[in-house]
């Protein structure tokens, strides 16, 4: 192990900021980052090896334990539970001998859930050592398990085991009219830079992650630092479950997406950007570093682009840390830390990677901008409502006939868009993943728009078989799990939410418990430090808001009910008295 | 001219560079607090300090003083918010004050004191944790850790050490040190070092001074931590190194 540490640390060029990487290979060839590693590999790095535990405690990739030499990893997110999630872990637990969150008995094979994996259009899927498994059924898993237990190296498996489809439903304004690879720059650089920053402007492009802040302004304020290090970054750590466009956009239009970065390093004066990947697409990271090699072949990146410019991109991968969506928390990530998020201000466009200014932009962010460095301004606000231009590309799943890839203009209804991917019999909709809004069937004449229902591009169809108290436990544990644990409102309170909800949903509620629920909410929302914690609980407060009388009916008829198992709680107890008679237990209340 | 904004109507004085926390404090107004400490970079965390700028919710310990903010710190939303985050901080760790070493000079006893705080209002968690009682003169209950970094920042700002860290995510946060070990026997860890000193709570000890000053006469059992803090936190550091 000396050995390949040594080696992979000279690979990365003893770069701390290159931890993740480094215990990805570690991690891949281990299946554990052991003490023994991390001693090898803090002077190599010269950093403590405090800093390597956190990041390993950090990630839900990284374990200090020896998983299997296959790790499977199940997606939990509530699409992949409506594809018959629950029984198929079942069958898993039972085909291969293992218990969810265990190793089985002869090290081949360890099991365990992880959040959305971003396949929610052809799910139930998973993970096998990082790679993506879609359409997960029982046949299939009587494969995986018999390859593992005839030890087949993944890349004897079943291609179609791997195969990710696009699913791409409905062209719009962008997917319709791709650019020529470097017709963005070239168009940029023969009118100007600061006049297609003008034209940025004029399209009224805001951030497509979600947050919706102006992109030219972003870009603006980067351009007038006085530190002239700077960076740019795209955000491709989709995680919000239910969202999985930049997938796509990453698979099959690249160019498009490397071609806004660059522009947007001409624009702020940028010589190095990144390309933070989830970790969960690790399948599409060799198709990219090709792309990335045909654009410095094509004389559109590395050194002297087009005669006028020096810029490169370079691919990282997250591992496993839905927080890192969060801006300031992505940058900590590519220094090499866990992903907290910093204290604003500063903002990244003054102080980012390294404290340098940074543009930070989401996937189709870089997308929308190289088009309109071609087609200019007016040719994209020319759709969409005042205050929100252009076009939006949404991921689609849940209950429907056709999920996918669908692009609309800003201000589309929702019956409009349930129509056309075939949802009937549709409960409500997830607008935003669990981050954003659950609407009703009461509202689907509402749009899509920043000013009305904002997406980074969730959007999760429910039919009436559907349980609204499901929905929003699932959403809850989400949160609880992904919370970084910086803040107090956010740590302590995503876990006191996930127990008041399951107080409530597992019938030990009584009076009180919902009005107890919904203070919990606010505290949480409004003091906690960032998007995740503010967000987190909006799934309880948009359903309770619409739907008060489904959660008051989960409650019992007593003024108070203990939020705990009361006989439970006494079975060491009995254990320890040697008892078990009618005296040694207790009723949960005493009205039953 | 000075530079002002307003906390809760009265009018204060800022200089560039100031958070709003600091600003408060150079004039005399007390804003709740845990994870910060004036002689370390601020951290943000805790949340205590949550105060409301122009209407929009910041932490006073990190957010920059500016011309024309009009600031809410001492309302009665903000405290009863300041005392929900105190008792989460409660339930969350295993605090028995009563029994705890620390009580009296506690910070996080006594800002829910400051605060009013009666019961634990959530349900506990009753968390497992351990203790490292392996180093010769100081010991770790991580029981009582609230991850407010004092101890890692002192060790490595003030100390020129690198003792502490904290490591996990979410709920499973936890104090680590830096030794292979895991054990603070084996860091570089002195009981003279600020950062075994620093602890807001009781998770870092100094052994065999726990009852050198009797209950009664500690420094919370006179003076409410509002005085405490404004009266200089660094003097109060020091007396409290001076009598355990």
């Amino acid at each position: 192990m000396q050995q390949f540490i040594q080696n992979l640390a000279a690979k990365h060029q003893y770069q701390a900021t290159h931890l993740l990487e480094i215990l990805r290979e570690i991690q891949a060839r281990y299946h554990h980052i052991s003490a023994d590693a991390i001693e090898l590999l803090a002077p190599l790095l010269k950093i403590q090896r405090t800093q390597i535990i956190s990041v390993v405690e950090f990630y839900s990739f990284f374990t200090d334990s020896p998983r299997g030499q296959y790790e499977l990893l199940i997606s939990d997110s509530i699409t992949d539970h409506m594809l018959g999630k629950k029984n198929l872990m079942e069958y898993i637990v039972g085909k291969l001998k293992v218990s969810v969150g265990g190793v089985r008995g002869d090290g081949l094979v360890s099991l365990d859930n992880t959040s959305c994996s971003g396949m929610c259009d052809q799910g139930p899927a998973g993970l096998v050592n990082g790679y993506a498994l879609t359409r997960l059924d029982e046949p299939r898993i009587d494969a995986i398990a018999e390859l593992i237990d005839q030890q087949i190296p993944l890349a004897d498996w079943p291609a179609e085991f791997f195969q990710v489809d696009d699913n791409i439903q409905k062209l719009g304004l962008l997917l319709n009219k791709q650019i020529v690879h470097g017709e963005g720059l070239k168009t940029a650089l023969a009118r100007g830079l600061k006049a297609t920053l003008a034209e940025i402007d004029q399209s009224g492009l805001r951030g497509r992650g979600g947050a919706g802040f102006k992109t030219a302004m972003k870009w603006q304020f980067c351009s007038e630092e006085a530190e002239t290090e700077r960076y740019v970054v795209c955000n491709a750590d989709e995680g919000e479950p239910g969202t999985f466009k930049d997938r796509v956009l990453l698979n099959s239009y690249a160019h498009q997406v490397f071609e806004g970065m660059t522009l947007c390093a001409a624009i702020i004066g940028s010589k190095k950007g990144f390309l933070y990947l989830r970790g969960e697409y690790l399948h599409l990271v060799d198709k990219l570093q090709s792309v990335l090699d045909e654009r410095r072949q094509f004389g559109l990146l590395g050194n002297n682009i087009l005669d006028r410019l020096d810029f490169d991109i370079e691919i990282r991968l997250g591992a496993g840390a839905y927080i890192c969506g969060e801006e300031s928390a992505l940058i900590e990530s590519l220094e090499g830390k866990a992903g907290i998020p910093r204290n604003r201000p500063p903002y990244p466009v003054s102080q980012g990677y390294l404290g340098k200014p940074t543009v930070v932009n989401n996937v189709e962010t870089f997308y929308a901008a190289a088009a309109i460095a071609v087609n200019g301004g007016d040719w994209f606000a020319s759709v969409g409502t005042q205050k929100s231009k252009g076009s939006k590309i949404l991921s689609i799943c849940g209950d429907c006939a056709r999920p996918g890839i669908y692009e609309y203009p800003f201000g589309t209804s929702m019956q409009e868009i349930l129509t056309d991917c075939g949802a009937e019999d549709v409960l409500g909709l997830q607008i935003g993943g669990p981050s954003g809004t659950f609407i009703s069937n009461q509202e689907f004449d509402r749009k899509l728009a920043f000013e009305d229902l904002a997406t980074g591009g969730s959007f999760i169809v429910f039919n009436n078989s559907r349980s609204i108290l499901d929905i929003a436990h699932n959403f809850t544990h989400f949160f609880a799990h992904e919370s970084c644990g910086f803040c107090t409102p956010c740590r302590v309170g995503t876990s006191l939410l996930r127990q008041q909800l399951d107080k409530i949903v597992d019938g030990h509620g009584s009076a009180g418990d919902v009005v107890a629920l919904e203070e919990l909410c606010q505290l949480v929302k409004t003091h906690s430090h960032c998007g995740l914690g503010q967000t987190a609980a909006n799934p309880v407060l948009t359903t309770l808001e619409r739907y008060p009388e489904l959660y008051q009916s989960q409650l019992k008829l007593i003024s108070y009910e203990p939020g705990f198992d009361l006989d439970a709680a006494l079975e060491t107890a009995r254990r320890m008295a040697n008892r078990d008679d009618a005296g040694a237990h207790l009723a949960q209340t005493d009205v039953e | 001219m000075t530079k002002t904004i307003t906390i809760d109507g009265n009018t204060i004085p800022f200089e560039d560079g100031q958070t709003i926390m600091e600003a408060a404090t150079a004039a005399g107004v007390y804003i709740p607090h845990l994870c910060h400490n004036p002689e370390y970079t601020p951290h943000g965390s805790c949340k205590l300090c949550t105060i409301r700028v122009n209407g929009r919710v910041c932490s006073a310990c990190t957010f920059p003083a500016a011309e024309g903010q009009d600031v809410l710190n001492n309302t009665k939303d903000l405290n009863d918010d300041r005392q929900k985050i105190t008792q989460m901080l409660f339930v969350e760790g295993n605090h028995f004050c009563p029994s705890c070493e620390k009580t009296g000079n506690c910070q996080l006893q006594a800002v829910a004191y400051h605060l009013n705080m009666l019961d634990n209002h959530f349900p506990h968690f009753y968390a497992h944790r351990n203790m490292d009682a392996s180093h010769h003169d100081v010991l770790i209950d991580h029981n009582r850790c609230i991850f407010c970094t004092l101890c890692v920042r002192a060790s490595q700002q003030k100390d020129g050490k690198d003792v502490f860290a904290i490591s996990g995510r979410g709920i499973n946060k936890h104090l680590i040190v830096n030794a292979q070990s895991g054990q603070l026997k084996d860091t570089d860890l002195e009981a003279s070092d600020q950062a075994a000193h620093i602890c807001p709570t009781g998770a870092i000890l100094i052994k065999r001074t726990g009852y050198s000053v009797p209950i009664g006469e500690r420094i919370y059992d006179h003076k409410q931590i509002n005085e405490v803090s404004l009266a200089g936190e660094s003097s109060a550091l020091l007396k409290e190194k001076d009598h355990g």
